[in-house]
């Protein structure tokens, strides 16, 4: 099993470890198949073009799959993700690298519960923002 | 086709208000947990790897956050015919309540939470909120999803 994480060793400011993507056409016909969202824009690059997009372009919520990724293999086998949110404002394209990230933002105790507030994106090769979100988690505490 | 430059009225925001899509159920099955996990990339052994996940604090296979997507329930209906051609996902909030696992029976239900119109870049803009609820077959609410649409 992963390394566990425990509460007390969290700080805010603290960077998750950055998690890094390479999605491919296949990656993105794998995910159709498994997610049941058959949108011809992440397969079929003559539709989408014809849909005014330069590529065929990853799905939305593989992104946001990406993002519970870094976040769950951040927290450990005993964290529980609670709350996980994400916002599209850009499109990426398979065949170039996206790098997930994430970084502490509140660290508190609310109802018994140890609990960690996450800025989290994913960015392209540029450094742009496609996918901004957060997460929060409770951690074990020692 | 040209964009009108008001559309909902508040009468029209209220009769959308509330509406929900049938309800869909799928049953979980693990191989379905394994191939989402493979098909985003997710070594993690609590998705993958019963043996490990079994010795974990869940005792068995679980799925990855995002999986509820593949329960594939349909769109609330509006009430009235929509005027616009083209549609974006704005994206998404999840909220978790209880672990899914491998053998849980998920009912999901999407309901019209709000609705109101903007004027953007691109026109006339509908942007839509819709609150999927997913219950287990212990009427246990399992997740939240709420998620923005804009048709325009």
């Amino acid at each position: 099993m992963a390394d566990q994480v425990y509460w007390e060793d969290v700080h805010e400011g603290m960077a998750l470890p950055d998690l890094v993507k390479n999605p491919s056409t296949q990656q993105l016909v794998k995910y159709a198949g498994a997610s049941g969202d058959y949108y011809q824009i992440h397969y079929d690059q003559t539709y989408a073009r014809n849909n005014d997009l330069e590529d065929v372009i990853l799905h939305g919520a593989l992104k946001n799959a990406f993002l519970g990724h870094l976040v769950t293999k951040w927290m450990g086998p005993d964290g529980e993700l609670k709350r996980l949110v994400c916002q599209y404002r850009g499109m990426d394209i398979p065949g170039t690298p996206v790098i997930i990230k994430g970084v502490v933002t509140k660290k508190y105790q609310d109802k018994g519960a140890d609990l960690v507030d996450c800025e989290i994106w994913l960015e392209n090769e540029k450094g742009e923002r496609t996918t901004p979100g957060s997460a929060t988690v409770a951690l074990p505490s020692r | 086709m040209t964009t009108p430059a008001s559309f909902l009225t508040e009468e029209m925001r209220q009769q959308a208000i509330g509406q929900k899509s049938e309800p869909k159920t799928i049953d979980v099955e693990k191989g379905a947990i394994i191939k989402f996990a493979q098909a985003i990339e997710d070594d993690n052994p609590v998705f993958n790897d019963e043996k490990v996940a079994r010795e974990s604090r869940y005792g068995g296979l679980i799925a990855p956050p995002t999986f509820l997507r593949s329960v594939g329930v349909d769109r609330p209906a509006y009430p009235y015919d929509m005027p616009f051609n083209r549609l974006l996902d704005g994206g998404s909030d999840w909220e978790y309540f209880h672990p899914v696992r491998a053998g849980d029976r998920i009912t999901a239900v999407s309901e019209i939470a709000d609705i109101n119109e903007r004027t953007g870049r691109m026109g006339l803009m509908i942007i839509t909120t819709i609150v999927v609820t997913y219950r287990n077959q212990f009427d246990q609410v399992a997740a939240t999803q709420t998620s923005t649409s804009i048709r325009y």
